[in-house]
């Protein structure tokens, strides 16, 4: 995913010459391309994630196109206020990347890990908050965000994540990604567990309980029309994100459903990680099982809930 | 310093006014400062007070920055990153035409235009919403290296007060700004050696500023803050081509001007009463 941002970036700052990268202290060589064909538009902003941010602002103010890129929790936990303050408050076209989100960087420990961000950042008034599946959704979701007059927020995960589309997908925000179509369940997925979505809704329909799934790029805003639609269509809907179910696209999900004048009949379940810092030493596949989110617990519970 | 009557030319081509007639123009937007607070019932009195001159300085002898065209994208920039003393910036932009005196009126009221500390766009002449120490001199510097980036040769001045200097993002952006020889950008620091609860020297070892931001790689000078002729010499002076930026250590009293309120932090919160304002005005030689 760094890699199609890396790539992506440099095309589009190739057509735009108002868009700047702001990268705090990493991103070793990632960004060559970049610094040989926009000169000058690249600024290692060293380990000073809140200044970044805060200098973003201020050059949105100014007529750029600034994207921050760091690793998640630095980004968005250190640079909450300068995110809230200074982008957020004045509402400028500010982009901000994180890299390495959820559990991507799960061997680092819980300092690398973003299980709670988004549940932060969707409170921000204005802030458009993005989770793309695979490396072209990076690609539209970039694209979509340079695109906006506000400000937005992109989670992504590392590298090797994957391959889901087989090129760059229609996202625009507050649109979701239908890739199955089903008649009993319904799984709404944001961010890198797509594949685990996808699995998940193999073994279901195997065992004869169809199943839809969307990808769902867009945490803020929600796609209501497609949410909408599914809240009476199916049994169950279920959201999945690798994100504390505390806040999240999930949280959101649920915000918006109780919030309906009339309930839905639909029984709703969110999937993602539990109020708990993951201890344990070990990569993002075995995080992901710690937590549950594999396809085929996650088909387990579903069927449970189906009936 | 050597006082150049050039530094008293109006920077955007009004009439040169001499040395006494902006020490009036600061004796009055002290008085205004005053009787905001009474009207409002609002705090920050010393805080506003300490940065007038700074403010006059800037606005009268060295910010290019036209009223008339207040959104120019090459004007100079200030921002006052001490947000809490936004009466002084409201009552000196007022003063220089930016917006009618008479919103000074309704300062802090229900609806007003000028909130207690300043909100995204609330005036004419207000580049930023402050209030949260630490964020004006990063946005500053993101201001400057754009203005570089996209060929503008406008300056961007910061005012922080010395207690903003506990914030980790003045030191951040104090050693980037260095690193990316911003000599576009000037900070003025407000030195009134009083932060809200205590001594500002004492709560952190701010001593000697000066020499933290020469250590940090900036060109850095120790001047009496209420002296305009120096503050106004300073801002004027051209950059000395090593690509350092500006710090201005300005020293000041909080609550400079009436005697009773300089020096004295119970003057961070207290709001002068109705006799005390008639007196603020006899000292500062502004009749009612």
């Amino acid at each position: 995913m760094r890699n199609a941002f890396a790539q992506q970036i440099t095309q589009l700052a190739q057509q735009d010459p108002r868009v700047v990268v702001l990268s705090g202290d990493i991103g070793n060589r990632l960004f060559d391309d970049l610094k040989a064909k926009c000169p000058g538009r690249f600024f290692n902003c060293g380990v000073a994630e809140a200044n970044m941010v805060g200098m973003a602002a201020g050059m949105a103010m100014t007529g750029l196109r600034p994207v921050c890129y760091t690793i998640t929790p630095f980004l968005t936990y250190r640079c909450l206020e300068q995110i809230r303050v200074d982008v957020c408050y004045h509402h400028v076209p500010v982009v901000l990347v994180g890299t390495g989100s959820g559990l991507s960087y799960a061997s680092l420990g819980a300092t690398h890990h973003s299980c709670e961000e988004m549940g932060m950042l969707r409170t921000l008034p204005g802030l458009a908050v993005l989770a793309p599946a695979d490396a072209w959704e990076v690609k539209a979701g970039l694209r979509a965000a340079l695109a906006q007059d506000g400000p937005v927020y992109m989670r992504i995960g590392k590298k090797g994540e994957p391959a889901i589309h087989a090129a760059e997908p229609d996202l625009q925000l507050g649109r979701w990604i239908q890739l199955r179509d089903g008649a009993d369940l319904c799984l709404f997925s944001t961010g890198t567990l797509l594949s685990v979505a996808l699995a998940a809704a193999d073994l279901l329909t195997a065992a004869g309980r169809t199943t839809a799934v969307y990808s769902c790029p867009s945490v803020k805003p929600l796609d209501e029309s497609v949410l909408t639609e599914a809240a009476s269509r199916f049994r169950v809907v279920a959201t999945l994100e690798e994100h504390s179910l505390i806040g999240g696209f999930g949280s959101g999900v649920a915000e918006w459903w109780v919030d309906r004048p009339t309930p839905p009949a639909a029984r709703l379940l969110r999937f993602g990680t539990r109020d708990e810092f993951l201890h344990l030493t070990c990569e993002q596949e075995e995080a992901r099982e710690h937590f549950g989110l594999t396809a085929s617990e996650l088909a387990r519970r579903l069927a449970d809930a189906a009936g | 310093m050597i006082m150049d009557p050039a530094c008293f030319k109006d920077p955007i081509g009004g009439p040169t006014r001499s040395l006494g007639e902006l020490e009036a123009v600061a004796r009055q937007v002290r008085f205004q400062l005053v009787q905001m607070s009474h009207r409002a019932g609002t705090p920050h009195l010393g805080s506003a007070l300490s940065c007038v001159d700074i403010l006059v300085a800037a606005y009268w002898t060295s910010l290019r920055v036209d009223p008339a065209q207040p959104n120019d994208p090459n004007r100079d920039r200030f921002i006052l990153s001490k947000g809490h003393a936004a009466s002084a910036w409201y009552a000196v932009l007022a003063k220089r035409g930016f917006f009618s005196p008479d919103w000074l009126e309704t300062f802090a009221r229900h609806g007003a235009p000028l909130a207690e500390q300043p909100a995204p766009g609330c005036a004419p002449g207000v580049e930023l919403a402050t209030g949260s120490l630490g964020h004006g001199l990063p946005v500053g510097l993101g201001m400057a290296l754009s203005a570089r980036l996209q060929g503008r040769d406008h300056r961007v001045v910061v005012c922080l007060s010395d207690g903003e200097c506990n914030e980790g993002t003045v030191w951040e952006a104090a050693m980037f700004a260095a690193a990316q020889k911003l000599e576009r950008l000037t900070v003025v620091i407000d030195y009134n050696k009083w932060q809200a609860t205590g001594r500002s020297n004492e709560v952190m070892a701010l001593p000697s500023l000066r020499d933290k931001w020469s250590a940090f790689g900036w060109e850095a000078h120790e001047v009496d803050g209420h002296d305009l002729a120096v503050l106004a010499g300073l801002l004027h002076q051209a950059a000395d081509g090593s690509g350092r930026p500006r710090a201005i250590v300005a020293h000041t009293v909080k609550g400079k001007g009436v005697s009773f309120m300089e020096d004295d932090n119970n003057w961070h919160y207290r709001i002068p009463k109705a006799a005390e304002v008639e007196e603020a005005g006899r000292q500062l030689g502004v009749t009612v």
